[in-house]
């Protein structure tokens, strides 16, 4: 057996036996848990996705460009963390409640590692404008690494939240 | 006369109807779409309630917040309204006979009478309270009503899409 089969076995077994915990019945069971869960996770997608749009958008001089851009990424950036854990708990429980539409799902993965990028190239961006914010306004140099950095957060939080959508359309069986 | 079962109809047997129910690709994508814009038009708002509550940003004015945030709400809001139609039109009847879609509509329609009247009686003496960090009580309950309306117009939405038969 190769290597990758090796590993789709295993994913699937635990799969199977997360779906049969006790929790995950509990999910299933009622069936209000599984919308109020989603709806609580897209809420914490709002304030996360506006949060840091709004400081692509300053790194673009689009909105807010008469606050200092310092100011604005203290303001926002900082927000995102408490979201994050909270995005981790409800699709945590999303899993448990149905593992094999996410745990055999290549667009869930593909969605997992877009997030790590994103969680990665945001902290950057939150250190590097919390350090050097000056770096990001003076000089021709540095607006066209605002605007190029700016529109790369903007495309991957895009592709997060579609793959997220996605997964409801690509689940096996 | 024109009934509203007219109407319908007339969106509904529209190509472009046609196209969204039958293309797999299609509903998905403008789902999508759906979901980026109303993240954002839900994000930014609340951003705005939270200074109105005198809760955050209190050191900026009223005025600062909203020019630099409402155009993008408004945008964002045009992109919801326009793929949220597409939407409706590919299944305008079975939409219109779903509760949560039609208490989603009407949550919308408060939120934006609770706008109207934030706007055009309490914001008349903005002036004077504008840079304050403690609002007068009429602005911070609009400010608390818009947050607690819009988190029920994300739950009617999701719960549309768990009370929809597919197809």
């Amino acid at each position: 057996m190769t290597g990758a089969v090796v590993i789709g076995a295993i994913v699937g077994d635990f799969a199977k036996w997360l779906g049969a915990t006790a929790l995950s019945h509990a999910i299933q069971t009622a069936g209000w848990i599984i919308p109020a869960l989603q709806t609580i996770h897209i809420l914490a997608i709002a304030v996360l996705f506006f949060s840091a749009v709004i400081v692509d958008l300053r790194l673009w001089r689009v909105l807010q460009s008469d606050v200092p851009l310092k100011d604005v990424a203290r303001r926002f950036l900082p927000v995102i963390w408490p979201v994050v854990l909270v995005l981790l708990i409800t699709g945590g429980l999303l899993i448990i409640g149905e593992p094999r539409r996410s745990l055999l799902n290549t667009t869930f993965y593909l969605k997992m590692a877009l997030l790590a990028f994103a969680v990665v190239f945001t902290v950057a961006l939150q250190w590097s404008l919390s350090a050097a914010p000056e770096f990001w306004e003076k000089g021709r140099g540095g607006r066209l690494a605002a605007k190029f950095a700016a529109t790369l957060s903007i495309l991957v939080w895009c592709s997060i939240i579609f793959a997220g959508r996605w997964i409801a359309y690509t689940q096996v069986g | 006369m024109l009934h509203l079962k007219d109407v319908i109809g007339f969106f509904e047997d529209s190509s472009l109807a046609d196209a969204v129910r039958e293309n797999d690709l299609l509903f998905p994508l403008i789902e999508s779409v759906h979901v980026l814009a109303i993240c954002l038009v839900v994000g930014s708002i609340m951003a705005v309630d939270l200074r109105l509550l005198g809760v955050a940003w209190v050191k900026r004015p009223v005025s600062g917040v909203t020019r630099g945030i409402l155009p993008l709400t408004w945008g964002a809001f045009l992109v919801a309204v326009a793929s949220g139609f597409l939407m409706f039109m590919s299944n305008a009847t079975k939409y219109l006979g779903n509760g949560f879609f039609v208490a989603k509509l009407c949550l919308i329609a408060a939120a934006g009478i609770n706008m109207l009247v934030f706007h055009f009686i309490s914001a008349r003496d903005q002036r004077r309270w504008d840079s304050q960090a403690r609002l007068p009580l009429s602005v911070r309950l609009a400010g608390g009503l818009s947050m607690l309306i819009w988190i029920a117009v994300v739950a009617c939405g999701r719960w549309i899409g768990f009370t929809m038969e597919a197809g």
